[in-house]
């Protein structure tokens, strides 16, 4: 077993989940068996392979220039307002659960 | 003629719009006379946008009176999966923790399709984000498959594929991570088209895994997938992924001759596992494509067995990381009577996520945790480049590779849903053009003996789509003749 009931909580913890004592059995269950079978990958040797982080890293990048400057090709201009507007606040917190007129409204964080 | 709505392709609808023969009005309630009575044992739509698709019907029908030539979509019912954005109408993307989200904006795919005339018609339903092979991941309701409804119509478009394959909407979008858009295409008997990464905008896309989500069409005929792609391709600088590049007329490249292309036959595609009555289909096809004039060419792709878990490793990091934005605050769902943030985010998204999506988000957080970074998503990472080189080494020697688009045909509702793995194995064709950015498209080429619906993958070179399409289109068509014979 990879995955032990600790790795288990810790993970939910790190993924901002409760998971029921239910669904923690299940997890540990299908973790640890999805885990077996990517180990496969361990057959290859992988030590002088590039990772490949993104498809664009194949198309459009300028190989002769180095770090951001690669992708030239995705700059745009650093502008207010240059792709589209902001949107007007109260549209903004439409779709809020919680809002004032001016907030997003959420329970206390700070305690006095 | 408009009452039989399984004859309708996009030049047919358009065409009977200008020509006055029928309104845009009248084709959009004539498919939703059609969901009301379909649709209830189906479950393809998750929300309809009556108000939307008939304003949008009318300015079409403006147009035809006034005698102007309508835009290449105009008048035409089409459907997009809820995992794209849509100003105004619900957009859930499969998950009750979206229930209540209406965005404020359009996706440029959704747009595009507007502007080009598309009357929308609703929002498909589809695997709670896009997470899942057969659509019984949706939050909502699974998908029946058309053609049976014991069967399962694919995921995570499943919707989009059940409602062209029962005559709901003439065409639809949907979203392709590992297969999403193909393989249900396949399993409902419709066209399903994925583009090189890059060819379509993502802006507007609800995220599951960037560096692998495409959206694309699904439709009756291969022409109907051209035109659509011709539609929402090219560059958009909302989406800084999206290719500054050309598009090409695809409609124009379908009617090319194939004689003379080279096509790769890769063993890794027709080994164990393959069903005995898909891979009689998918070779028969192969060989209608050798008698239209098609060079077979054995190619091998080493790393095939390697593509499940670097696919299941890097989807679901991204996923991890994409899905960290529900949190109950700006627009997802909020568990009530919380008493701190933290166990507002905590319940909130216990509340609100799937089984599957929790899986995933567990998977992917462990692969990217302290300790486990290295070993898991930068080896997946390692292994992607490995994949891609496959098939660059393959594209060396041939214009196209011809493969089965899934080892079965529709199973079961039911028959994988406990088995988390097996599901995975669903994709096993599939997710290698994700990850690789190739171009790939699902086109029917024949049914079993239970009458379930098999499909051919044609595979494309980086931004080679249309020479894809020409062979899709060749095959479709001299189908089409020989079932005419």
């Amino acid at each position: 077993m990879k995955v032990t009931e600790q790795d288990v909580a810790y993970v939910a913890e790190l993924a901002n989940l409760d998971l029921t004592h239910e669904e923690r059995a299940g997890m540990l269950r299908d973790l640890n068996s999805i885990l077996d079978y990517i180990d496969r990958l361990n057959e290859l040797d992988t030590s002088d392979v590039a990772p490949m982080a993104q498809v664009s890293d194949r198309y459009g990048v300028d190989e002769a220039k180095q770090g951001s400057e690669r992708f030239a090709y995705a700059v745009r201009e650093d502008v207010l307002e240059g792709l589209r507007k902001s949107l007007p606040h109260q549209e903004a917190l439409r779709n809020a659960p919680d809002a004032d007129e001016h907030f997003f409204r959420v329970p206390k964080v700070i305690e006095r | 003629m408009m009452t039989d709505l399984a004859l309708l392709t996009i030049d047919r609808a358009r065409s009977a719009v200008e020509e006055r023969k029928t309104t845009a009005v009248a084709l959009a309630e004539a498919h939703y006379t059609r969901i009301e009575k379909e649709d209830g044992q189906i479950g393809a739509f998750l929300t309809l946008s009556k108000e939307r698709a008939l304003e949008q019907a009318s300015r079409i029908d403006r147009i035809a009176e006034q005698g102007n030539p309508l835009p290449p979509l105009g008048g035409v019912p089409v459907g997009i999966k809820d995992v794209m954005s849509t100003r105004g109408v619900r957009t859930t993307a499969g998950s009750k923790i979206l229930d209540k989200y209406v965005p404020l904006y359009d996706s440029t795919a959704v747009a595009r399709m507007e502007a080009a005339g598309a009357v929308i018609l609703g929002k498909m339903n589809c695997d709670e984000f896009a997470m899942g092979s057969s659509n019984e991941n949706s939050g909502y309701r699974p998908v029946r498959n058309p053609r049976d409804l014991s069967r399962v119509p694919g995921g995570s478009s499943g919707g989009s594929a059940a409602a062209v394959a029962a005559d709901m909407a003439v065409v639809t979008l949907g979203s392709d991570t590992g297969g999403s858009i193909r393989q249900p295409a396949s399993f409902c008997g419709v066209v399903g088209l994925m583009a090189t990464y890059g060819r379509v905008s993502r802006y507007g896309l609800i995220a599951f895994a960037s560096s692998l989500d495409h959206i694309g069409p699904l439709a009756k005929t291969v022409k109907d997938a051209a035109i659509v792609l011709g539609t929402i391709a090219g560059r958009d600088p909302m989406d800084s992924t999206s290719a500054d590049l050309p598009v090409p007329d695809y409609v124009a490249e379908i009617g090319k001759s194939v004689r003379g292309l080279k096509l790769g036959v890769p063993k890794e595609y027709f080994g164990d596992g393959l069903d005995g009555e898909v891979r009689h289909a998918v070779e028969s096809a192969i060989d209608k494509l050798k008698e239209l004039g098609c060079e077979l060419v054995p190619v091998s792709l080493p790393h095939t067995p390697y593509a499940i878990p670097t696919y299941y490793l890097i989807a679901t990091a991204e996923a991890s990381s994409n899905l960290a934005r529900y949190d109950g605050v700006r627009y997802s769902h909020r568990a009530r009577g919380v008493k701190t943030l933290s166990e507002m985010y905590r319940r909130s998204r216990d509340e609100g996520f799937g089984a599957e999506v929790k899986r995933r988000i567990m998977l992917g957080t462990y692969a990217l945790s302290a300790g486990y970074y290295d070993a898991y998503y930068l080896k997946a990472q390692k292994v992607r480049a490995l994949l891609a080189r496959d098939f660059d080494k393959a594209f060396e020697k041939v214009d196209a590779i011809v493969t089965p688009t899934s080892p079965t045909a529709a199973f079961r509702l039911g028959e994988k849903s406990n088995d988390p793995l097996a599901m995975y194995l669903a994709d096993i064709y599939t997710v290698t053009a994700d990850l690789a950015g190739i171009p790939g498209i699902s086109v029917p080429c024949g049914e079993t003996n239970q009458k379930l619906p098999i499909g051919l993958q044609i595979l494309g070179k980086h931004f080679e789509e249309a020479t894809m399409l020409r062979l899709a289109h060749a095959y479709e068509q001299s189908r089409i003749q020989s079932a005419r014979v």
